[in-house]
């Protein structure tokens, strides 16, 4: 391995989290998980306009977690996390692009019939 | 903590100039890039099955749905709500405490060779044999819960054939599920490698990559979890 290599690899990796970080992680995602199913079983806050973004934000926090501390996205080298950030952003607007071609709205402003 | 659990992912930039890979100019193994490359076009793939479920969602004119009861009137028979919650949110937890196991043997293979502090809790957590055993167990009973949850859809009416509802959710679960098996008979080979021959910290790349795809099945459940089961 090229010095070059040695020292970007272990600039990359050397801040990894420790075994404590790692239950503190799963303690944080089971917590959240309750949480949401727990929701879930409060008919007014599900009828309520709270509900869908509360769990949205929750969803995205647990994902936020994993991606960061279990796969060390947070920690490794920024060539991974443009690899798997350019794809979800791509991901993410492809979703939000065609739940709008088929909503009611499309349809209300003519774009759909 | 002792020296030996104070730094589970000690660096193996070191090993990865024995585990068979290529650098790039940028020092990074081409195999991680190739995982990682992987991972965002997965993200693709499964952005379009979400969108597919959720553009079907309240759009099939029969039923069963999936959180309101429904009446067919042709028979009179009641379909109840058809997605049990209790039964699916034991499966996430299942799936979040296997990337608990992997990573915990992705440490374990790294720290490989390094002293271990006496003491049952610390010689469990020095072995990647148990904590790959965990993962892959912890995955197959994930999916037995899915198989569970299938066949009583089934019994109660709901095939992949009967409505909008049926096609998007058994395809969508069903890519998740295939994707968890895959990830098993992976794990189940990292196993057959550890016992033939041992894992050793040279071959944290092998694992990393592995856990890499582990997790990433894990977070799309994350997400499957929330916009079809909890959304209603």
């Amino acid at each position: 391995m090229s010095n070059h290599a040695a020292a970007v690899g272990h600039a990359s990796e050397d801040h990894h989290p420790t075994w404590s970080t790692y239950w503190k992680v799963a303690l944080f995602l089971t917590i959240i998980t309750v949480v949401e199913v727990w929701a879930y079983y409060i008919p007014s806050f599900v009828s309520s306009s709270y509900f869908v973004p509360s769990l949205l934000i929750m969803s995205g926090v647990k994902f936020y977690t994993v991606v960061a501390y279990y796969m060390h996205l947070k920690y490794d080298h920024k060539l991974f996390r443009a690899l798997f950030s350019g794809p979800l952003a791509i991901a993410g607007l492809t979703l939000i692009g065609l739940l709008f071609l088929f909503s009611k709205l499309a349809i209300k402003i003519g774009l759909l019939s | 903590m002792s020296a030996s659990t104070s730094s589970p992912t000690a660096p193996h930039s070191e090993s990865h100039a024995h585990g068979g890979g290529h650098y790039t100019s940028l020092g990074l193994d081409n195999r991680k890039i190739a995982i990682w490359t992987f991972i965002g076009s997965e993200c693709m793939l499964f952005a379009s099955l979400i969108s597919t479920y959720l553009i079907y969602k309240g759009r099939s004119p029969e039923g069963p749905f999936p959180h309101e009861a429904w009446t067919n009137p042709m028979t009179g028979q009641v379909f109840k709500p058809i997605l049990n919650i209790p039964v699916t949110s034991g499966s996430t937890f299942v799936l979040l405490m296997s990337s608990l196991a992997m990573v915990l043997a992705l440490a374990a293979v790294q720290n490989k060779g390094q002293p271990v502090k006496p003491g049952l809790w610390n010689k469990m957590l020095a072995s990647s044999k148990l904590w790959l055993w965990a993962t892959a167990l912890l995955g197959i009973t994930f999916l037995g819960c899915q198989a569970y949850e299938f066949t009583s859809f089934i019994h109660e009416g709901l095939t992949i054939r009967t409505n909008l509802f049926g096609s998007s959710f058994f395809t969508l679960t069903g890519f998740h599920g295939a994707h968890v098996t895959a990830g098993v008979l992976w794990l189940f080979t990292l196993l057959a490698i550890d016992y033939k021959r041992g894992l050793e910290p040279k071959d944290a790349l092998l694992v990393d990559i592995c856990a890499l795809y582990w997790h990433f099945v894990d977070v799309v459940w994350i997400a499957i979890f929330t916009l079809v089961y909890l959304i209603q």
